[in-house]
């Protein structure tokens, strides 16, 4: 029942147009047309003919390339949507998200929140459209690859005459095939690398099918690569984070479950010295003053020895020393460690003299690590000096209060409270960065500054990824599957007898005008007319 | 004929759907917390308190533990304090223990904060390794384990005292 048997014999799925044997027209609504639609050799899409379970509706939904059209469509919109606002992970954490989007944006980025667009590409329903694209992808080229494929390889040699006056290139000849002619011709094809076919005088020459597969093998490259971006979610298979580190600070290095640990020794910033680098380099340095370079990071890496709880002081074993520079990474067991921010001169240390105000007399020094500052400094002889508070990143808040911003000390400020063998209450004197101030009345003594110590910090990207290959994979088989349909063009020629007449047709599936003139030379001296484009004659008409 | 057709269709499509389901279980447990997932266990650390004790939480294993992760320049953290205090009055002899996580800052500075808001349960300071353990990103965030060991809820977001008491209840043994 599903089956149509052709008039010439064979028997062709349900739904096919031109029969994949004969050429014969078998729908009806076809017959009307002067020129036959070649897309996908008039074969079977079987997904468009059955329509039983849901499987098959499914099936057919994803089939349809106006389907495929509409999701690609909503995945460039939706994707553009993200870029309104900055994602979440490109935003400071230091508030919860929802409200940084309203303070920023207003109840635009509010709603931008609320709709989950701070997380978009992650979200399940952006997820869910790319992976629709890849299943319409799948199941679009296996729909018609398999009919055209099972067509191209059925055709016969001598097609009906219905198909071959149907098609663009088509001419009759009032003439005998000759021998002579019939040689010169395929002497002709092959010369230009046809492949011949005969049957009862007639000849079908044929070249470059397999420039037909050439989107399919796109779509294959397509579909490794959907793949290929997958596997990141798959644990293990893909990490990317940051390592912020001070110099002569250790750390976890992240993604590696607390395996691995570095120390940065030194970060070093340099840039072109006029003086000593060479020649080469004084116009670009005229011209804008610092160029870099080199970055770089003295590392020492350490693997983490015996049971990890977070937490817990870890015992370290030194593997090696080694210096990352941009382009340069430290590799370990799969990782990668790239230079890739830092910041120089952070504050580090900062010092201060006890001083009488009066006479000037200084009673000793205090050095306070930002980072750790100590809570008491006995400077000897009855002075000492209690640290009442610290605010590393210091600001007045709403209430007028000293607060800090962070932890970070972009802007340290001190209470001290100094004791003195004349004051052993203890006088309380505010410090900040060129700030003294006394809050509770006048003090006869106070903490003089003396100087800063800084540090470099830098910052490197952490990164493993096991899936490039098969991402670079796709990409190969995806560029070979264009240049296969790009470069090469299906040519086919039909040649027939029939009554005392000479028809030929021939169909490409582009490039009409190279077949053509490639035609006009076949044809040439043989006394038979090569195939003429009908299309150009209706112009005419 | 057509029952192949419709087996070979199936398998196909079955084969994209379990592709398809992965990427997303994948990616929804990612997003979830990051690292702390409800109904798991709670990843275990150990931190010294600012008076020198170490605390393991898998020590705690038969008492509800209420983890919150704060710093002293967190606004929202410094409001809920007092009430985190206040409730463990109330419940540290019911089995709840408070664990309050400091995020890498110096000791002079959370030593000064847990005298200035008198704080009782243990405090201690971590330097980075638990806040990766469980993700943490904005401040504060707070954790509830049960008896068992089990993450049993996680609230980002400043706490007020109905909520801290409503979480104890939540996790007495």
């Amino acid at each position: 029942m599903n089956e149509v048997k052709c008039e010439c014999g064979h028997v062709n799925p349900h739904g096919t147009i031109l029969c994949e044997s004969c050429g014969r027209v078998l729908e009806e609504k076809e017959k009307e047309k002067q020129l036959l639609d070649m897309r996908y050799e008039g074969s079977a899409r079987r997904s468009q003919t059955y329509n039983k379970t849901i499987i098959d509706k499914v099936w057919n939904f994803f089939s349809s390339v106006k389907v495929g059209v509409w999701l690609i469509v909503i995945t460039l919109v939706a994707s553009s949507l993200g870029t309104i606002f900055p994602q979440e992970m490109y935003i400071p954490p230091l508030m919860p998200p929802g409200q940084y989007y309203e303070e920023q944006y207003g109840w635009l980025g509010k709603l931008y929140y609320e709709l989950g667009f701070h997380n978009l590409y992650s979200s399940w329903w952006y997820l869910l459209l790319i992976a629709s694209i890849g299943v319409s992808l799948v199941i679009c080229s296996l729909d018609r690859v398999i009919p055209l494929h099972r067509a191209l390889n059925k055709q016969r040699v001598s097609r009906h005459e219905s198909y071959l006056k149907r098609q663009r290139l088509y001419s009759v000849s009032e003439s005998a095939l000759t021998d002579d002619a019939v040689g010169k011709i395929k002497q002709k094809l092959s010369a230009k690398r046809y492949k011949l076919r005969e049957e009862n005088g007639d000849i079908l020459a044929e070249k470059n099918r397999f420039s037909r597969w050439g989107p399919y093998v796109n779509h294959v490259g397509l579909i490794i690569f959907l793949i290929g971006g997958m596997l990141r979610f798959v644990p293990g298979m893909y990490v990317d984070e940051i390592l912020w580190l001070r110099e002569g600070e250790t750390k976890a290095i992240p993604g590696t479950d607390g395996q691995y640990y570095l120390k940065n020794n030194a970060f070093i910033f340099e840039v072109y010295d006029k003086e000593k680098d060479d020649e080469v380099f004084q116009d670009a340095i005229n011209k804008v003053g610092t160029v870099v370079k080199n970055y770089q990071t003295d590392a020492t890496l350490y693997k983490r020895a015996g049971e990890i709880v977070p937490g817990e002081k870890p015992e370290l074993e030194e593997i090696r020393d080694q210096s990352i520079q941009v382009n340069k990474p430290l590799k370990v067991d799969g990782f990668a460690l790239y230079q890739v921010d830092y910041k120089l001169n952070e504050m580090s240390k900062m010092s201060f003299n006890l001083e009488n105000k009066e006479t000037g007399e200084q009673f000793g020094g205090v050095t306070l690590d930002l980072y750790e500052p100590d809570m008491e400094y006995d400077l000897g002889n009855g002075y000492r000096v209690e640290v009442m508070s610290y605010f590393p990143d210091f600001e007045f808040n709403a209430d007028g209060e000293p607060a800090t911003k962070s932890r970070i000390p972009n802007n340290p400020a001190f209470i001290f409270k100094m004791f003195t063998p004349d004051k052993p209450e203890g006088e309380v004197s505010f410090v900040a960065i060129r700030q003294n101030i006394e809050p509770l009345g006048d003090n006869d003594y106070k903490m003089t500054f003396n100087g800063v110590e800084t540090k470099n910090v830098t910052a490197l990207t952490v990164r493993k990824d096991l899936t490039l290959w098969i991402i670079g994979l796709g990409g190969l088989i995806f560029m070979i599957g264009v240049i296969q349909g790009a470069y090469w063009n299906h040519r086919r020629l039909w040649i027939r007898k029939i009554d005392n007449q000479i028809w030929t047709a021939a169909h490409t599936n582009k490039n009409w005008h190279g077949l053509k003139r490639e035609l006009e030379m076949v044809f040439a001296d043989t006394g038979i007319k090569a195939p003429e484009d009908q299309l150009v004659e209706e112009k005419k008409d | 004929m057509k029952k192949k057709r419709l087996v070979t269709r199936t398998i196909i499509l079955a084969v994209l759907a379990l592709a398809v389901g992965y990427t997303l279980y994948a990616n929804l447990n990612k997003e979830s917390n990051k690292k702390i997932v409800i109904g798991k266990p709670a990843p275990d650390f150990v931190l010294v308190d600012m008076e020198g004790n170490k605390h393991r939480l898998s020590d705690y294993k038969g008492q509800g533990v209420f983890i919150n992760f704060w710093a002293t320049w967190c606004k929202p953290c410094e409001r809920e304090m007092p009430y985190i205090e206040n409730q463990y009055q109330q419940f540290k002899d019911q089995g709840v223990q408070v664990l309050a996580i400091d995020s890498s800052e110096s000791e002079l500075v959370v030593n000064k904060f847990v005298a200035r808001h008198g704080l009782n349960f243990p405090v201690m300071i971590d330097r980075g390794e638990v806040q990766a353990a469980y993700g943490i990103n904005p401040l504060p965030i707070t954790f509830l384990v049960d008896k068992e060991g089990i993450v049993v809820k996680s609230h980002t977001g400043e706490l007020d005292e109905d909520t801290v008491r409503e979480f104890m209840e939540q996790i007495k043994p």
